[in-house]
């Protein structure tokens, strides 16, 4: 079967239990992004913090409407940046984005597993083009969250 | 197995699934090893080899542009295009040829109406109206239209079975009201919209009614004439027809008296520098070089659909659709959303699955072969009004079989099985 190279278990226990899920208060930028395709949605907030000069992802919490692969992989991103400095959460972002364009071919990308961690389980869903949307749901709405807690604080 | 998927298919007179499927090349493959189960015709249709062979022909033997050159392929082609024009006349009934106006699918036939016919009638503080069940392409021409003119876009509300409400319907009917547009079967719920009465309440006051017949030309038999409807709208690619062609039925009197939409060659009768003068319908709303290939491809099509009997067609995805209702029924934890009997239903059913997303059960039958639509159809307000993020849709057509129909059911389980929810 080939579901299992896409529905990783590590994706099924974050969809079954996701992480940091809900809104949560204070937070610093709150962005609403759609899958125009299908319909889904999350909302998702973003605090940061200034630890000695250097912006840091305080906290991320979202509420998401989506399949498996959009809510597990919104709770591996939180996972990710959380507590990170904002300089290295974007390099996540980056790497994640180019392991969803390897359209399968991984080692094309050269993935950083020590990076990505937990997020390498999607590496299967860039086989499936119809589905990267849906994983890369979190992550822009993420970085879009970021950059615009970024202006803020500028 | 259930009762439901054991189900023996009833025959239909003069109506041989086996035969049907023997007729379309692209049904025999495998999709991951498995035999293609094609349940996503709301969409679009696989195509019969007569179809193909039709737009092959055409290309190998008559390409050429029509009403132009004095050279026989040019008349060859004229007459296909031409052929074609008669032969969907005759299908949908339609009192004259000059009312079947050529067009790209069901949306460019609606956007054509929203311009055309729009602009010239509806002014600020007049009132369109549609329905709650709409595509999107019976809704955003409209609401642009609406927000260019100052107008007002009303809807007429639906009950929780996906069916209009009538009473509220008729009292948005008002002098401010210039046109209805409504679909005559929902494109996700499957729902039969009852629109020769709509169209005869709207008559009464004088407004004149478009139908989006996008999921009905190829399900039912549709006469435009009995309808009484003043324009009607439906797409090839959804009647075993080829992509890029479609047809927009108009009462030649509004035809007549309608400004062209898109301009250019073959539209015009006379140009000058300071001013063009226009030729009588259709060839006034069919600029540029038309898709003669694919008209060709229609007729042939249209003629197909003719042989096997639209009442054996409609027949046939009854019994596959009260199958699937029945059959989906019996899951735990699946919920059908429209009505829940084939009365005033058609072949379309979109159901949730507790607890596994429609992207992720689309994805599952992917994998069994099954081909499925997944999310809102193109029908975002529909969802919304019945408080459902997206849903999973089969639809059927000439060609499923019960054995199809058993195997959604099954490929459902399998989903909820692999999800850990059944």
């Amino acid at each position: 079967m080939q579901l299992e190279s896409m529905y990783q278990d590590i994706i099924l226990d974050h969809y079954r239990n996701p992480h940091h899920k809900g809104l949560r208060d204070p937070f610093d930028t709150e962005v609403h992004h759609v899958n125009p395709v299908c319909g889904d949605e999350v909302t998702l907030r973003v605090t940061l913090k200034d630890v000695g000069g250097e912006a840091v992802v305080e906290d991320v919490s979202y509420d998401t409407l989506g399949c498996s692969i959009s809510q597990a992989s919104a709770s591996v991103m939180s996972d990710l940046v959380i507590g990170k400095p904002v300089g290295e959460a974007m390099t996540i972002s980056q790497a994640f984005l180019e392991l969803m364009q390897s359209k399968g071919e991984v080692r094309r990308v050269e993935p950083d597993e020590d990076v990505l961690e937990d997020a390498m389980a999607f590496a299967g869903v860039s086989k499936y083009p119809a589905r990267i949307k849906c994983a890369l749901l979190g992550w822009m709405a993420w970085k879009d969250a970021t950059a615009r807690a970024m202006e803020g604080t500028q | 197995m259930s009762t439901a998927a054991n189900r023996v298919a009833p025959v239909i007179a003069g109506f041989d699934v086996g035969k049907v499927r023997e007729e379309f090349p692209s049904l025999k493959q495998l999709v991951h090893g498995k035999p293609l189960v094609y349940l996503d015709n709301a969409a679009t249709t696989q195509k019969p080899q007569l179809v193909i062979d039709a737009i092959t022909h055409f290309y190998q033997e008559d390409c050429s542009n029509i009403h132009r050159g004095v050279h026989l392929l040019s008349e060859r082609a004229t007459k296909a295009y031409e052929d074609a024009r008669l032969a969907v006349q005759k299908f949908i009934n339609a009192a004259d040829p000059a009312e079947v106006i050529f067009v790209r699918g069901t949306t460019e036939a609606i956007n054509l109406v929203a311009h055309s016919y729009g602009r010239t009638h509806v002014q600020g503080g007049d009132e369109v109206l549609i329905s709650a069940m709409e595509h999107h392409s019976n809704i955003v021409p409209w609401q642009i239209l609406c927000e260019e003119r100052g107008a007002r876009l009303r809807v007429v509300p639906m009950n929780g079975r996906g069916e209009l409400l009538l009473d509220e319907y008729e009292k948005l009917l008002t002098p401010r009201t210039k046109l209805v547009a409504v679909s005559h079967v929902s494109n996700a719920l499957g729902t039969v919209n009852p629109v020769r009465q709509i169209i005869a309440a709207a008559h009464e006051h004088g407004i004149p009614v478009l139908v989006d017949g996008a999921q009905a030309v190829p399900h039912l038999q549709v006469d435009v004439q009995e309808l009484d409807c003043d324009f009607y709208a439906f797409s090839g690619h959804k009647m075993l027809g080829p992509y890029g062609i479609g047809v927009l039925f108009g009462r030649a009197d509004l035809l007549e008296a309608m400004p062209p939409f898109l301009t250019g060659g073959s539209m015009i009768e006379v140009v000058r520098m300071e001013g063009s003068t226009f030729l009588p319908p259709p060839q006034r709303f069919e600029p540029g070089v038309p898709a003669v290939a694919q008209a060709a491809g229609l007729a042939a099509a249209v003629d197909y659909l003719t042989a096997l009997g639209m009442g054996n067609v409609a027949a046939h995805e009854e019994s596959l659709t009260a199958h699937a209702l029945d059959g989906l029924r019996e899951i735990r934890g699946v919920r059908i959303l429209g009505p829940d009997t084939t009365k005033d239903r058609g072949g379309a059913v979109s159901f949730e699955v507790e607890g596994v997303h429609p992207h992720d059960v689309g994805q599952v039958l992917d994998e069994l072969g099954i081909a499925v639509r997944t999310g809102h159809h193109c029908a975002w307000p529909l969802h919304r009004a019945l408080g459902v993020q997206a849903s999973t849709r089969a639809s059927f057509y000439v060609y499923n079989t019960h054995d199809e129909v058993a195997a959604l059911a099954d490929g459902i389980r399998y989903a909820q099985r692999f999800f850990g929810t059944g």
